[in-house]
């Protein structure tokens, strides 16, 4: 129970902390990204500098001569309240762009997670059990190929090939504009459609890692006496590689669950800019070439929370589900 | 006599550094077809430039065109040669992955020394920090940081992709460091009164070199991905020749990608890359075996 609780403790610390640096980091430049924007300004529109810095000034929300101290505590007490802050150029906060953005990011992210593990965990279950057949090598370079290859080349590929050239999938957005929302089949079945190559770019990207992570987990759990004893009871084959070896190499995967997650986070930034998918990555991207600081600083500290209560979970569920693990520290 | 030891040392040298490490990585196909790779890139960046010429003029009657003769690879939307860029670009993106490398390396082995040597209230708090570096997707850190420093030459660059990249390799060094400490040789080392600084340089240092030389060479590549991924973005546009720069520019600002006839230029950038990866992953696997004897099979 007190590991339990340190653990959530070092949690909380640790998404202090991103929060405390982020805001200094961000608030030490907006005065340079006014000045340049003012500059801007008046090369296009010939206003003086004086206009165009307190028009700018108007635009962002909030008021750089304030004390930084005053804006610190305004902000940690806003985060406490589980308010993430404004956009510095539009008129939004940033838990509105959340709400918005959120439940496409985790659709496709959640699918992929699951498509990728289940596809994964089978390959490196079959290849575990039977090696010596041509599966093993093929999976192998396939894991060496996608290693090599960084997610965003993958997704630029896909977007080349099935949405430019092919014009099977659409080039951007979550669904038609046309399809009026509801629950019913043609909105599903476009939103399935707009999801479908950020789903199959995360997916191929991860499959041949969590196939190997899970042949090598396998191969380790072939030499325990529980398999040489449902051999001996003369089980069936598939039934001693689902039952006995399957679920016993699947637990040491469960923490990699939230690294991957952790990483397709990460990447959701090039994946949604380069398929005009409107998750949260896109939002990211949108207020990094905007320089919009504010919404920046929002977004990041909730993706970083995500991840690292993620990993908490992970950390606590792999305890309960192995005994034999003891948290430490 | 000093002379004779001298060319016996020069040959053992020559035996040992260079000899027998080519010899296994000829012997292993994978790890020489790697090789092969890698030594082409670093050819590409380090002669390349001054072999082949680089003409950054505009000349709006040649853009986008196909491979053919004169441009293997076609022209750019300003009708500029893309093997040029290419080959001219490869310098960027391995001068600051190479930085990059270095600057994670230097971090990451000097937190992870310290934590295991100094034990304690100086571990908890470094492996603290490192825990939350390793939490935390490292990508979208690198994008704020390198959005709000602005970053000018390679070695800014560089400290930006490094900056949130060392996490893994302090912690490998730190249980390193805990379990060479308890061995004979750090012991008798003590006992002979030799200080700390000889204890990190000489005794500790030498046994983690393999590690760190592995790991050099998946920070590069993780630089690599990481640089050109932050250019595609558009940010940090202090160097118009590297390759994210390239694709950054087919992609978001002249719509290459929805000419046909400018595929190459399109799809030259991204092959370098993957080339560059799939050559690293394969030299890094005989690298392992050069490193490690216990991995030599007879």
């Amino acid at each position: 129970m007190i590991t339990i609780a340190k653990r959530v403790g070092v949690a909380l610390i640790t998404i202090f902390l991103i929060a405390t640096l982020t805001f200094f980091l961000v608030r030490k430049t907006p005065g340079d990204v006014m000045q340049a924007w003012a500059m801007d300004i008046v090369e296009t529109y010939s206003m003086t500098y004086e206009d165009a810095l307190a028009f700018v000034k108007s635009m962002y929300s909030y008021d750089p001569d304030q004390p930084v101290l005053e804006q610190y505590i305004a902000y940690i007490s806003g985060l406490l309240r589980g308010d993430l802050g404004q956009s510095f150029i539009y008129k939004v906060s940033v838990n509105e762009v959340i709400a918005q953005a959120l439940p496409w990011t985790v659709f496709v992210t959640s699918i992929s997670l699951l498509l990728s593990f289940g596809i994964g965990m089978l390959l490196g279950m079959i290849i575990a059990w039977k090696r010596k057949t041509i599966l093993d090598p093929i999976v192998t370079a396939y894991a060496s190929f996608t290693g090599a290859t960084p997610d965003y080349v993958t997704a630029l590929v896909l977007l080349i090939i099935f949405s430019i050239n092919l014009h099977i999938f659409p080039l951007k957005g979550a669904y038609d504009a046309v399809v009026p929302v509801g629950f019913t089949w043609p909105f599903i079945k476009s939103v399935l459609w707009h999801a479908a190559l950020p789903i199959t770019a995360y997916t191929f990207e991860s499959a041949a890692g969590w196939a190997l992570a899970m042949k090598g987990s396998a191969v380790s759990v072939l030499g325990e006496d529980y398999i040489m004893a449902a051999r001996a009871r003369g089980l069936k084959e598939g039934r001693i590689m689902t039952r006995y070896m399957g679920r016993n190499a699947l637990l040491p995967m469960i923490t990699g669950l939230a690294i991957a997650l952790g990483s397709m986070v990460g990447g959701s930034v090039l994946i949604e800019t380069i398929f005009a998918y409107p998750g949260i990555g896109w939002f990211f991207g949108e207020a990094l070439i905007k320089r919009d600081f504010g919404m920046l600083q929002g977004l990041f500290l909730f993706l970083a929370t995500a991840v690292i209560f993620a990993n908490l979970a992970a950390d606590l569920l792999y305890t309960r589900l192995d005994p034999r693990i003891k948290l430490e520290g | 006599m000093s002379v004779m030891t001298t060319t016996a040392g020069i040959q053992r040298f020559w035996r040992r550094s260079i000899l027998e490490p080519l010899t296994i990585i000829w012997r292993n196909k994978r790890a020489f077809a790697g090789f092969l790779i890698l030594l082409f890139f670093f050819l590409m960046a380090t002669v390349g430039p001054e072999v082949i010429p680089l003409d950054m003029k505009s000349r709006y009657a040649e853009r986008f065109q196909p491979p053919s003769r004169a441009h293997v690879l076609g022209t750019d939307y300003a009708g500029r040669d893309v093997w040029a860029l290419i080959v001219h670009g490869s310098r960027d993106v391995l001068f600051v992955a190479f930085l990059a490398a270095l600057f994670t390396i230097a971090i990451g082995v000097t937190v992870g020394m310290l934590a295991g040597l100094r034990g304690g209230m100086t571990d908890t708090l470094l492996m603290i920090l490192t825990n939350a570096i390793l939490t935390v997707p490292s990508f979208p850190v690198m994008l704020i940081i390198g959005s709000v420093l602005e970053v000018r030459n390679a070695i800014t660059f560089g400290a930006v992709l490094s900056i949130w990249a060392w996490g893994g390799l302090a912690r490998a060094t730190r249980s390193q460091v805990l379990s060479l400490k308890e061995r004979e040789f750090i012991e008798a080392a003590r006992v002979l009164g030799l200080g700390t600084f000889h204890i990190i340089f000489k005794e500790l240092l030498p046994n983690i070199m393999p590690y760190v030389t592995i790991s050099f060479l998946t920070t590069m590549r993780g630089a690599i991905t990481a640089s050109v991924g932050l250019m595609l973005l558009g940010l940090m546009p202090f160097s118009a020749k590297n390759w994210g720069m390239m694709m950054n520019m087919a992609m978001m600002q002249s719509g290459a990608i929805y000419l046909p006839y400018a595929l190459s230029y399109v799809l030259a950038p991204m092959g370098a890359i993957v080339l560059l990866q799939l050559g690293a992953v394969f030299f890094a696997s005989g690298l392992d075996e050069v490193l490690d004897p216990r991995l030599r099979a007879t």
